[in-house]
């Protein structure tokens, strides 16, 4: 189209291969108000979506404000009745369930990252190529599970043969979870280093290896970093997996092989009990939850955005 | 120094096909366990499978007591609040993909996104309460006698109010996967060039015409997987759904009345699951539900294309 056009053309002729090219009203005025309520619309769409977030923010901050007091973080949940009372087991718990997941999640991500970044993809043969594609699809897939799928294969396969839930079992289902955001967060940030970069390691006569977790590791650092940070905001919000894998416990686990109250399950059981004092300590356990997960979440996007890699 | 240039002696002669080997197997391990998560559902779904066959997929009863398990209450209340998500969800998540990337200018879109993208990560759980305590008060007391005083011919519509129910769960996972569609959609559409935009507003195009007739046809199958992949979310979701549908395993015809979801069944009777039978019954349910969300996923993953990246 744009060949036969002349250079100097005027607006009725433009007017002209517009109505050509898409169907337009001739009223001009009906054209100019339909813009303006789409941009209205869509205007008022934006407001309403920020409000959600700035209304689920502050209503949980409101409720969990009142609710919070220093017992909430070291006090033992109070026998029902009773009033006050805390989830210090359930924060620690957390933490353990945490930290079993970044233990597995991490290494797992990490070094599939590296295998689908570095010695996958354009320099090997087709037949390599089809196994990289088929990690990949299998990380997407992994990634799409519903949560609670996965808390039936961890109850599969480990409290059905050690008859028992625990804290183990709870942080096997974060850690599967962990790893495909890892991964693909490695995979992606590995792949912006310049090749450059490789090229000047491997002339310096340094082997694959070394160049890789010297060089091209610690330049995609803050990326590999912020996936990390990213996977250990989202499990710390999971509950589905933890229903019957860690369970739950009235008290601080012991050892690893015990079940374990977390921070979300908690949240969850006192929100549907009938006990208004349960329910003021949901919303407490809710302000603390949100305030962990959007910290870390939020913090470590903006860390993204600042530097997405240290050679930039 | 040795000279390496010269052939024969080989540097590294194992150290790299070693790190190359480590790094290989837990591709591998990846992969395996994926396969090994589909196998160990099939493996222990087997004795219901056998049990009731396809009767499974489009019996009603669902009586622990008798130890009859069939899914379609479950399929359905999954089905039905997600697509009431999604006809929420779609059209505003349009609207405000359309603001970000066409109307409003880079300085305003670009935080707006970061916080649209923070709603995502709030955990469902989260949500659950909010729906819990704000939500299905607002829907017994306002919008469910608002809505059956309006369109209440409908036979959706009609029923006493329970606030707890279908039509909340559907809103609530509505609020939940808005900012999966926002920030796929907006990406796509940011990515169509600038000189198509030019060219049609050139002619004198108004903007709306330029985003209807150019930038929309441009992006759609981005759009259309960005409306999979909050499918795939809504389908899954858990703990909100949960505590606000009434768990109740039954197919109503009212909107306002309890139902029950996929998801929602097994977080709710897991634990509680005495006989062998009872169990499988429910890790069937987890099979459907992984092999749902395997094909929607998929769909999804072909239409959005590379380089964007959900929220």
């Amino acid at each position: 189209m744009g060949g036969v056009i002349s250079k100097n053309i005027n607006d009725e002729q433009s007017y002209a291969i517009l109505g050509c090219i898409i169907k337009v009203n001739n009223n001009y005025l009906m054209r100019k108000i339909l813009n303006i309520s789409i941009f209205s619309i869509s205007t008022i769409c934006t407001i309403f979506t920020l409000s959600l977030l700035f209304f689920v923010f502050s209503y949980i901050l409101y409720q969990g404000i009142t609710a919070l007091s220093w017992d909430f973080f070291t006090k033992l949940p109070a026998p029902i009745g009773e009033g006050g009372g805390g989830m210090a087991h359930a924060i620690i718990g957390t933490m353990k369930l945490l930290f079993v997941a970044v233990l597995i999640g991490f290494p797992v991500g990490l070094m599939g990252g590296i295998y689908l970044s570095e010695f996958g993809g354009r320099l090997f043969p087709a037949g390599r190529g089809r196994f990289v594609y088929s990690v990949r699809y299998a990380a997407d897939l992994l990634n799409g599970i519903p949560s609670i799928v996965i808390g039936i294969f961890v109850y599969i396969v480990v409290v059905l043969p050690m008859k028992h839930f625990s804290t183990l079992a709870g942080g096997i289902a974060l850690g599967i979870i962990v790893i495909p955001i890892v991964l693909k967060g490695t995979e992606e940030f590995l792949r912006l280093v310049p090749s450059t970069l490789r090229e000047a390691g491997l002339a310096l006569g340094m082997a694959k290896w070394k160049v890789i977790l010297t060089i091209v590791v610690p330049t995609a650092f803050p990326g590999v970093a912020t996936s990390m940070m990213l996977g250990i905001a989202r499990v710390s919000g999971e509950t589905a997996p933890l229903l019957f894998t860690a369970f739950g416990n009235r008290y601080f686990s012991s050892g690893w092989l015990s079940p374990t109250a977390s921070l979300p399950a908690m949240i969850y059981t006192y929100s549907i009990s009938p006990y208004s004092n349960w329910k003021q300590q949901a919303w407490a356990g809710g302000t603390v939850l949100l305030v962990l997960v959007l910290l870390t979440n939020a913090l470590s996007r903006m860390l993204l955005r600042r530097k997405k890699l240290r050679t930039q | 120094m040795k000279n390496y240039a010269r052939g024969g002696n080989v540097p590294y002669r194992w150290e790299d096909p070693l790190f190359k080997g480590v790094t290989f197997l837990f591709a591998l391990f990846i992969l395996l366990l994926t396969l090994f998560i589909a196998f160990s559902l099939l493996v222990h779904a087997t004795p219901a499978i056998k049990k009731f066959g396809f009767e499974f997929l489009w019996g009603t009863t669902w009586d622990p007591v008798s130890e009859q398990f069939s899914a379609l209450p479950f399929l359905y209340g999954t089905l039905i609040t997600a697509v009431i998500a999604l006809l929420t969800a779609v059209p505003i998540g349009l609207f405000v993909s359309i603001f970000l990337s066409e109307f409003s200018p880079r300085w305003l879109s670009d935080p707006i996104s970061y916080l649209i993208d923070l709603l995502a990560a709030i955990p469902s759980v989260i949500y659950g309460i909010i729906g819990l305590f704000v939500l299905v008060p607002l829907m017994r007391g306002n919008i469910e006698p608002a809505l059956s005083n309006s369109i209440g011919f409908l036979p959706v519509f009609q029923g006493p109010f329970y606030g707890v129910g279908i039509l909340t769960a559907g809103l609530l996972l509505s609020m939940m996967i808005l900012p999966f569609i926002i920030s796929i959609s907006r990406e796509v559409m940011l990515s169509v060039p600038q000189t198509q935009r030019e060219a049609i507003l050139s002619l004198g195009a108004t903007q709306w015409e330029m985003v209807y007739k150019v930038v929309m046809p441009l992006s759609r199958s981005g759009i259309i997987g960005s409306i999979f992949l909050a499918l795939a979310r809504a389908l899954g979701e858990t703990m909100a759904v949960t505590m606000v549908i009434g768990n109740n395993p039954d197919i109503p015809l009212s909107f306002f009345e309890p139902g029950h979801t996929m998801a929602a069944v097994i977080a709710n009777e897991f634990t509680e699951a005495a006989s062998e039978l009872y169990l499988s019954a429910l890790i069937e349910i987890g099979l459907i539900l992984f092999l749902v969300s395997f094909v929607v996923n998929g769909i999804a993953r072909i239409l959005i294309p590379g380089g964007v990246r959900a929220a």
